[in-house]
């Protein structure tokens, strides 16, 4: 097996078992997506107008939640100076934590959302496009946040600084994916808004391996 | 790129800005003093009544806040790719006076918006990308004073300050997408009386130079504590 996939896999893994940080995240999404009805009312109108944007919040904290631990666990017990020495760059060693990361929260809470969606009124319509765009948009999510995660890896209480480091460069994807929800309500065709979500994603993706990288090499003392 | 390197030198740049942080702080007690003079005996406006005084200090923090990120974006790039200190340095003590230029812009905005558009806070466009602004430049600072080694620290805050530069336009972008109700631009495209134009630029002035004035005056500070520091290391040995 590739060093890639073995890295992908053994951290797929590590998110399944170890304190099972996917299933944690799967249960904050859903924890937020009750808690929202009983903040704001039972109003199967107003839930259905606000569910998208709800349900798109909750996925972007859900997704943080577990990001802290993308480099800092392998930082702490050494592992990262070994995967660092491995012929694998430290570019593909990024983008494969970030693939990791998403599989195990942003691509399981697009599998949750239509059902959260049920609990929102959302109409099937609606719920279609809220799936697509969480399919869209969630991978941006790991992919920004793990430049994030790369530069906090240091830091004992990094888990307090991330989110405030990423959520304002998190905006766009928030604002596009609830947006093309919004759109699809209103009767309105949504593929701009998901392309332009598409757009940012793809570019994240692109470019955010050599951010994290850059940060990790200069974490581990280079 | 050589006179660059000349004032990347601490010892070099404090020689210079010995001489021009004077000058700097003259001109922008100046630009201020004419700037606001003009400001207030302007005609009232035929909308706005006498609340267009607010113009002449609610624009000009908006334009600080926006040009002490790029000032940080390109400190930060000096920083990464030629890694001399004094760009460190620089992109950290420019980071408070930027965030409070945004919140004065946020803050005289919202005052203003009471009178004109009856509300304190719009969820406009503009104002939500300088909120967000204002949390970038939180998150700035949260990681330089997070991160304990000085040079590690730097270049982190280097990389989050260029990934914030490439995002902004993106941001606005998505911002202006989502909702607009704040007036757009009136400078360059004219539509702005003289009268208003000029006490405006003046203002515009005093602002950035006051910006540079303060943002020498700091880096002198940090390069005084940093000798200080080592020459109380060294009699203690």
């Amino acid at each position: 097996m590739s060093p890639f996939l073995t890295l992908l896999m053994r951290d797929i893994k590590l998110a399944a078992r170890s304190g099972g940080s996917a299933f944690l995240a799967l249960s904050f999404f859903a924890l937020v997506a009750t808690l929202v009805p009983l903040g704001v009312g039972a109003d199967l109108r107003l839930l259905a107008r606000v569910g998208g944007g709800v349900l798109w919040v909750g996925a972007v904290l859900a997704a943080l939640l577990s990001l802290d631990r993308l480099f800092q666990g392998d930082f702490e017990d050494g592992s990262l100076d070994l995967i660092a020495l491995s012929p694998l760059p430290l570019e593909l060693t990024a983008l494969a934590k970030m693939l990791a990361h998403w599989l195990s929260t942003g691509a399981a809470l697009t599998l949750l959302s239509p059902l959260l969606a049920l609990l929102f009124n959302l109409p099937p319509a609606a719920t279609l496009t809220l799936f697509l765009s969480l399919l869209l948009g969630t991978p941006a999510v790991s992919a920004v946040g793990a430049i994030g995660a790369s530069l906090t890896l240091s830091l004992k209480r990094g888990g307090l600084i991330l989110p405030l480091i990423i959520l304002p460069l998190l905006s766009p994807v928030v604002i596009f994916g609830a947006g093309a929800v919004s759109l699809t309500l209103d009767r309105l065709a949504p593929g701009g808004a998901l392309g332009l979500l598409a757009a940012f994603s793809a570019g994240a993706v692109l470019l955010s391996p050599f951010a994290a990288a850059a940060s990790v090499r200069l974490n581990l003392g280079g | 790129m050589n006179w660059l390197f000349r004032y990347a030198n601490p010892h070099n740049f404090m020689r210079l800005s010995n001489v021009l942080l004077p000058i700097a702080a003259v001109a922008t007690a100046l630009c201020l003093a004419v700037g606001l003079y003009l400001g207030f005996t302007v005609p009232p406006d035929y909308q706005q009544g006498s609340t267009v005084l607010l113009l002449f200090i609610h624009v000009p923090a908006d334009v600080a806040a926006e040009a002490a990120y790029g000032a940080i974006a390109v400190c930060s790039l000096l920083s990464l790719v030629w890694r001399h200190p004094l760009s460190d340095i620089a992109g950290r003590a420019a980071a408070p006076f930027g965030a409070v230029f945004t919140a004065l812009g946020l803050i005289t905005g919202a005052l203003w918006g009471k009178p004109m558009w009856g509300t304190y806070w719009v969820w406009d466009a503009r104002l939500t990308s300088f909120l967000l602004l204002l949390f970038l430049y939180f998150g700035y600072m949260a990681l330089w004073n997070a991160i304990e080694d000085e040079s590690r620290a730097g270049r982190a805050a280097a990389i989050l300050a260029l990934v914030g530069a490439v995002n902004i336009p993106i941001i606005k972008f998505s911002v202006n997408w989502w909702s607009t109700l704040h007036q757009g631009e009136s400078i360059a495209s004219g539509k702005i009386a003289p009268v208003y134009l000029w006490p405006l630029l003046i203002m515009m002035l005093g602002y950035m130079l006051l910006f540079v004035s303060l943002w020498m005056l700091r880096i002198r500070t940090v390069i005084l504590e940093r000798r200080a520091r080592t020459l109380m290391q060294g009699s203690a040995a």
